[in-house]
């Protein structure tokens, strides 16, 4: 069957992929053209509607005018990416690349992982057990555990979109260092006697890993890339209008300083506030998004808001009871409690050095 | 008749396969029967570790997404022999899927 397919492939090359190609070619351009030119746009819509930026009403619209076109282009862009890149890397291949990794390059390896490979907190039941009975250790699977949901496209294209490129820079990194020493830690502790028992027996009956060689011609790819726009995107626009919504209306109507007095920098324990109210809480990164902007623009300190997100994002109440079904209350504590000290950890560090 | 089950914990994204597929079957007419599996230790069984995925007559012919309309009626229709096995292989499209 498979060599069938081989030889399907050359005549599938010609003509669709090129067709694809020019589509995405030509897709590229008209990005490009309508991102140089977003202010352009807001103030065209905004001198057809007759609204001057003079007063505070109007340079609030503009903003949105502009910000929310950009934010979406942004996202539409690295969320094909994303998608093309999905086709390349699969949970097997992942744990195929994981398989016996040692503590220390493998987290690294594991966390990293994490930010390309496709991941639905849905099926990190399935996935946990499954790394762990092709031999990924425990602690490197909770590497790419915490890196998979904390550090995704719809995350990194809001930050970059909104605070720009180096706040989108920063998240990601901290996010993997917290990734790659939780792991770690939790790998020292040797925590396995405190997965549930039928996980412990599954562990038993070890498999090896299979790749199948995956043969997927380049249009393929690039259809999946838009499926996936078409998925992400029209379920988070919503949340980046009303983000941006906000954001844009409350310059007016909220004193500037609201947030400092309770989350500036000179308050300490904003942050491990800002996390234990985090933890428990389930959003996604769009669904969060309104809030970040609307305590940034009042004065709230980076560092806690990031806390915060992070939090949010990678822990979870529902995710600690689906996890609950393979890991005794004491590994899930500590995961738990691991991840929201290094979380904690990286708002310090932010507040101090930004 | 064919033997059609839906391995899932139980989210959106697995009740949307779950409807997909029994749409495609009223629609085309196909004789089979459907199954959601969402015990965990019985999709592990299968070796699956990225759900939802879609098995017919105990072969797991799609995982980790919701294939289209159009390639579900594909793979209730083949012979039995498997085919999109991996992820996207002989994708005729269908979201990435991801749930939440």
């Amino acid at each position: 069957m498979k060599q069938g397919f081989r030889q399907q492939l050359p005549r599938a090359f010609g003509r669709e992929n090129v067709q694809w190609l020019s589509g995405v070619a030509v897709g590229a351009v008209l990005w490009i053209l309508l991102y140089r030119n977003l202010e352009w746009f807001a103030s065209l819509s905004l001198y057809f509607s007759g609204i001057t930026r003079a007063n505070r009403f109007g340079e609030a619209l503009y903003f949105f005018l502009y910000e929310v076109p950009k934010v979406l282009l942004l996202l539409t862009a690295v969320v094909f990416l994303m998608g093309v890149v999905h086709t390349f890397i699969s949970a097997e291949r992942t744990r195929a690349l994981l398989s016996g990794r040692r503590t220390g390059v493998g987290n690294v390896m594991a966390a990293t992982l994490g930010i390309v490979t496709p991941f639905c907190s849905c099926s990190a039941v399935p996935l946990f057990i499954g790394f762990l009975q092709a031999g990924v250790p425990l602690g490197v699977t909770f590497s790419f555990l915490i890196a998979a949901p904390m550090i995704n496209e719809v995350a990194l294209a809001l930050l970059f979109g909104m605070f720009g490129w180096k706040v989108a820079l920063l998240y990601s990194a901290m996010g993997i260092a917290v990734a790659i020493v939780a792991g770690m830690i939790i790998g020292k502790l040797q925590m396995e006697r405190f997965l549930e028992e039928w996980v412990q027996k599954l562990q038993e009956r070890v498999i090896t890993p299979e790749v199948e060689g995956e043969v997927m011609s380049i249009h393929l790819r690039l259809r999946e890339g838009l499926h996936h726009v078409r998925d992400i995107v029209g379920k988070v626009w919503l949340y980046i209008v009303l983000g941006v919504g906000l954001g844009a209306g409350i310059h007016g109507y909220v004193p500037e300083n609201f947030m400092a007095s309770l989350m500036g920098k000179s308050v300490w324990w904003s942050v491990p506030v800002a996390v234990l109210i985090g933890v428990p809480m389930y959003s996604n990164a769009a669904g969060i998004l309104p809030v970040v902007e609307a305590l940034l623009g009042k004065g709230a300190a980076l560092g806690t808001v990031m806390a915060f997100m992070m939090s949010v994002i990678a822990l979870s109440a529902p995710e600690m009871i689906i996890l609950r079904k393979v890991l005794k209350p004491r590994l899930i504590a500590v995961f738990a409690g691991v991840v929201a000290a290094g979380i904690m950890l990286v708002g310090f560090v932010f507040n101090l050095v930004l | 008749m064919k033997k059609v089950k839906i391995l899932g914990s139980g989210c959106a994204t697995c009740n949307q396969l779950v409807e997909a597929v029994k749409a495609v079957i009223a629609a085309e007419g196909i004789n089979a029967s459907v199954e959601k599996v969402e015990d965990i230790q019985q999709i592990m069984a299968y070796n699956v570790i990225s759900t939802p995925a879609l098995v017919v007559d105990e072969q797991v012919l799609c995982k980790g997404r919701v294939p289209s309309r159009e390639e579900i009626k594909e793979l209730l229709m083949a012979k039995p022999q498997g085919c999109c096995g991996s992820h996207g292989t002989k994708s005729s499209g269908g979201g990435s899927g991801c749930c939440c």
